[in-house]
């Protein structure tokens, strides 16, 4: 796993960038129509969409004991005896996501498990604070124990068309981070434009960024497929000019197993088929891996289960 | 290890074969089909198989129509005409919706059985054809409803024999029997030999609503059947198909006066721009010559990059197809199926063979075992490469470069085809104006084969004349009322090449009438006139006509004056006229003079409002339906009325932005000779109006065949006309048959003119400035 090590703010690299809004919806409706998953192939895929979820819980009322009910979930997303009818064990999910006062409680309950715990930081979700305190916040998510931190940008920075400023904050964070893997959220539902959303990803990539992120899951619209589609196109224009390869991260928006194959199929067709790891795809999701579960018991029972029947995040 | 885990770790997609029991059962249950006519199936006669060309495997049996099957069909559907015309346009309205749901409640079957006959994938046929399919139903049975209002005074053509090609099987029956229907017309329909099968299933569609009999008549077979189609006693033909069987279709048809639509083949031009979304553009391609294994007459098989950006565009389309999947077209993960049929396969490679013989690189294009062949482009190529002017008609599209806009025009108009164009840039200043220099019948600025039953569609050029859907489509199969028929005025009288003999005496100081070419008085070529009332006329000849073409050819300005220039001119024209009124008078009489001033005062009127129209499509795309000019315009005028039937022909074709090579009164031109001096002094640009006098039919059957001219309108005698109508296929340019009339009368005008003066550009923008839920505009 090398770490993007970024560059200095090159904004020609997107200068004369154009993006025709229609035709990136036209593709984003027929991509997912354009290949189908059947059977145990499409078990197998919706079983990687686990394996490469950051099971979330971002919410004011969030609790030390329901952060430990999420992790035990991470831990064993799908229930032990449908992994065991498909011959699959070791499966969990890529994180957990959670506030930096919860990252002491989501190590505690992770244990040993391997599971990473990232944190959001720097004023999540609006990112309004002074930068000493965001990179203060991320310092402290870092002593908390985690393993990646999840920043929001200034929308402000994109919305001025102010790219130093963006390129400068970011790279800050960067060094903040220090080792510990950065996810750049560009909260992609304020930035609106499909240029304002490349623009973002470019810098972000140049600043360091080691995924992008499309959403806080607090914008009035998070993850779309278009936005996604956008945002990997700048990461295949990234890879071909530095050889960093940049991960993405839909996040807030994908909620049943038909999104799960659709933005994979979106990574494989758009990226290649190394952007199915956890490497360098994360889905930030709370209720999909719910849906998935569901499908994957039906997989293997020829039965739709109950929810009740299913363990709760 | 498990598979699921194996599976895990390649992340394969796996087969995903849509279900075809139904479509096979019924096949099977079926068997051997006869031809659907009066109602009923009939016995099937002679045979022929159909087959699933990604196997080779026998699907069904059909029936070759001989010339009789065809009679029957063409006595079925003359039989029905006559109630189905006269029914309400609600009671026709709801057969047609009635139409359009049974397609929606059967429109797996129909998708399967379409991608079985046709190889095409599931994908295209399941979210393209047959969707497409029901609306074109939907909106013709809109039409049904307001024929009479939208429409006054027009009438069904009678019955209609369509014959359709395999690219397309259902949608191009849908484009053809929804709109005929709607207006009260009947059908004999000929599915292409390749794929008869959904034409087969759509006649169980109709006995199942309870279509009355005879109103559509399906008579399956191949090419000769098609000819006893064109043979028979029908009132249209309807065809789409390659330009060659086409050419072959209005030489047969030549002076029939039976009324003929032709959509043919294409090499359309796809230009993308250096401030285009490259990206989208790559997609564009992907939606032109990889879609429907390329086998598209509208597909943008010429891409044309900018220098600047080439090299990136090239990277990200060759990466992109790449990942393009060949395989089952069953399979619902396949981007590219089988081609028709093996004899199709075997053309697209030897053109390729061609092209690359001829020096062009093939990049892809590789033929594989059994009717597949992978997406590919051919690259260093040029016009002069055959690969460049030919219809492929496969997955192939040819790779080259242009430096600036004007000459990405130049090229891009470099083809004998017109069917279509696309453009990309996001820039609408850049995109609109490349839209409109295009000749082409439909233009997709940032998109790509796009249809909708809302919009026109067909082409320029050897691409065909007439349009399918919307507004246009309908009038392609209404009568307009005809004038009374008002004759020729006088026969044809026979050319005496003057000589001092025959020579009338001057009175006073000779004067000389002269043709009129590229705004000068010329004599003609071969140094000879002949009598006429008043003194001597020119004689032209097939060289004064070469003249009048090329100096036609070179008044393109007169189109980019727009319409308000133009009827200032015009107003201009009358002014004059009305000044030497007495004058004009002399040569004929008051009343045709002021009939000719008030024509010239309607066609000023008009120049600047004979609009286009904005049509409803899909949400997000504004569509505009935009008449332009044909370019050259040839004139042969009736003997009647010399002026003022000179004048309601040249009139409108000049208020439209045409220039025009005019034929005047064969017998009493003198009238015309002397407009010279009203054009010259109204401001008339050089080369707009050409006369050129002497024997009308030898010099229209001239002008037919001169391929800069673009359109052809003669009114004359029946063998004039079939000499003309032979003449004209060459380039395929559209010949109107004017109806003889009294040309000083009110019906002598009008938008019927206007309509044959122009052809119609259909120009797709697709727009959002923000993605779809997140703010943006709809008009």
């Amino acid at each position: 796993m090398t770490q993007n090590l970024g560059t200095d703010l090159q904004t020609e690299w997107f200068a004369d960038l154009r993006i025709n809004t229609p035709a990136v919806e036209r593709r984003a409706a027929t991509l997912p129509a354009r290949r189908s998953l059947k059977k145990d192939h499409q078990a197998a895929w919706l079983l990687n969409a686990v394996r490469c979820i950051d099971l979330t819980t971002l919410a004011g009322d969030d609790t030390p004991d329901r952060v430990a009910r999420l992790c035990a979930k991470a831990r064993q997303p799908i229930a032990p005896e449908l992994l065991e009818a498909m011959g699959v064990s070791g499966l969990t999910t890529g994180a957990v996501c959670v506030y930096p006062t919860m990252v002491g409680p989501a190590k505690r309950a992770l244990g040993n498990s391997g599971i990473p715990v990232a944190s959001v930081a720097t004023g999540f979700p609006a990112g309004l604070m002074p930068l000493d305190m965001r990179l203060a916040e991320i310092r402290y998510a870092l002593d908390e124990g985690a393993d990646e931190i999840d920043i929001v940008i200034t929308r402000a920075h994109v919305l001025q068309g102010n790219w130093t400023a963006l390129y400068d904050e970011l790279r800050a964070m960067r060094e903040a981070c220090g080792t510990a893997r950065m996810k750049a959220i560009l909260a992609t539902g304020d930035l609106k434009s499909l240029e304002n959303v490349a623009r973002a990803s470019h810098v972000a990539m140049q600043a360091g960024a080691d995924w992008i992120k499309t959403s806080t899951g607090k914008e009035a619209v998070n993850a779309t497929l278009p936005v996604s589609l956008v945002m990997c196109r700048t990461i295949r224009d990234y890879v071909a000019r530095t050889g960093y390869k940049v991960g993405f991260k839909p996040a807030g928006g994908l909620r049943t197993g038909k999104d799960a194959i659709s933005w994979q199929v979106l990574m494989a067709e758009e990226l290649g088929r190394e952007w199915l790891t956890p490497d360098l795809f994360r889905i930030g999701a709370s209720s999909l891996l719910g849906d998935i579960e569901r499908q994957i018991s039906h997989h293997v029972t020829g039965r739709y289960a109950a929810s009740h029947r299913l363990a709760l995040a | 290890m498990s598979l699921v885990n194996d599976l895990m770790n390649s992340m394969e997609y796996g087969p995903s074969s849509e279900d075809a029991t139904a479509a096979r059962d019924w096949m099977a249950r079926r068997g051997t089909f006869g031809h659907y006519i009066n109602g009923s199936f009939t016995t099937p006669g002679q045979v022929f198989d159909t087959r699933d060309p990604s196997t080779g495997d026998v699907l069904a049996r059909v029936t070759q129509g001989s010339a009789d099957d065809v009679a029957a069909a063409v006595k079925a559907a003359r039989k029905a005409q006559k109630s189905w015309g006269n029914l309400t346009g609600t009671e026709r309205a709801r057969y047609l919706y009635a139409i359009a749901r049974h397609v929606q409640k059967r429109e797996r079957f129909l998708s399967v059985l379409e991608t079985l006959d046709n190889g095409k994938p599931i994908r295209e046929a399941r979210d393209g054809d047959i969707p497409l399919v029901a609306r074109h139903f939907y909106h013709h049975a809109g039409w049904a409803e307001l024929r009479d209002t939208q429409f006054p005074d027009h009438a069904p053509l009678g019955v209609c024999g369509q014959i359709i090609p395999w690219n397309f099987p259902l949608l191009m029956l849908a484009w053809k029997v929804a709109p005929a229907l709607a207006a009260g017309n009947t059908v004999v329909l000929k599915p292409a030999e390749y794929t008869p099968l959904t034409a087969l299933a759509f006649a169980e569609i109709c006995q199942e609503v309870g279509l009355p009999a005879g109103v559509v008549n399906i008579v399956t077979g191949d090419g000769d059947t098609g000819a006893a189609l064109v043979a028979a006693e029908v009132d249209k033909i309807a065809f789409t198909g390659s330009t060659e069987v086409g050419r072959g279709i209005a030489k047969a048809l030549a002076g029939t006066g039976r009324k003929l639509t032709l959509e043919l083949g294409g090499k359309s031009p796809f230009i993308v721009m250096d401030d285009a979304d490259l990206d989208a553009a790559v997609e564009g391609v992907v939606d032109s010559i990889w879609f429907n294994q390329g086998q598209v007459c509208c597909a943008g098989s010429r891409i044309l990059v900018a220098e600047s950006v080439a090299e990136r565009f090239e990277a990200l389309l060759y990466a992109r197809m790449t990942r393009l999947r060949v395989g089952a077209p069953l399979d619902k993960s396949t981007d590219v199926g089988a081609i028709v049929d093996p004899i199709q396969k075997d053309r697209i490679l030897s053109i390729c063979k061609a092209a690359t013989d001829a020096g062009a690189d093939l990049v892809g294009g590789q033929a594989q075992d059994g009717c597949f062949i992978t997406p590919g482009y051919l690259k260093n190529i040029a016009p002069a490469n055959p690969g460049m002017q030919q219809e492929i008609f496969g997955p192939i599209a040819t790779l080259s470069t242009f430096r600036t806009a004007d000459e990405a025009v130049e090229l891009a108009n470099n083809t004998r085809f017109g069917l279509a164009g696309s453009v990309w840039s996001e820039s609408a200043t850049v995109a609109t104006d490349m839209a409109s220099r295009i000749k082409a019948g439909v233009i997709w600025i940032n998109c790509a084969n796009m249809f909708d039953a809302a919009a026109p569609f067909g082409g320029y050029r050897e691409s065909g004349y007439g349009r399918e859907g919307g507004h246009a489509g309908m009038l392609d199969y209404l009568a307009a009322p005809e004038p009374k028929n008002g004759g020729e005025g006088g026969k044809l009288k026979p050319l005496v090449v003057a000589t001092e003999a025959t020579a009338a005496k001057p009175d006073g100081i000779d004067r000389t009438a002269k043709m009129y070419i590229g705004g000068a008085q010329k004599r003609p070529d071969g140094g000879s006139s002949y009598s006429v009332p008043g003194g001597l006329a020119p004689l032209g000849s097939r060289k004064d006509i070469r003249n009048a073409v090329e100096a036609a050819s070179k008044a393109s300005k007169w189109a980019g004056m727009g319409g308000h220039a133009r009827a200032q001119v015009l107003y201009f024209l009358a002014e004059n006229l009305s000044a030497r009124a007495d004058e004009f008078a002399a040569r004929t009489n008051r009343r045709e003079v002021d009939a000719a001033i008030a024509r010239t005062f309607h066609y000023a009127a008009w120049a600047d409002k004979f609009d286009g129209r904005n049509v409803q499509t899909k949400p997000g795309h504004l569509v505009n339906v935009i008449p332009e000019p044909f370019g050259i315009i040839g004139i042969a005028c009736a003997n009647r009325n010399p002026l003022v039937g000179f004048l309601s022909l040249v009139l409108p074709a000049i208020a439209m932005g045409n220039s025009v090579v005019a034929i005047p009164a064969q017998n009493d031109p003198l009238a015309v000779t002397d407009l010279y001096q009203v054009l010259d002094t109204s401001d008339v640009p050089a080369g707009v109006v050409n006369i050129v006098t002497g024997p009308r039919d030898e010099l229209a059957t001239h002008l037919a065949l001169h391929d800069e001219v673009s359109a052809m309108w003669y009114c004359g005698t029946s063998e004039g006309h079939a000499a003309v109508d032979q003449a004209a296929s060459g380039n395929l340019k559209p010949v109107w048959a004017v109806p003889h009339r009294d040309w000083t009368g009110n019906d002598a005008q009008g938008e019927v003119f206007l309509h044959r003066a122009t052809r119609l550009k259909t120009v797709w923008l697709p727009y959002g400035a923000l993605p779809a839920g997140t703010g943006s505009a709809a008009y």
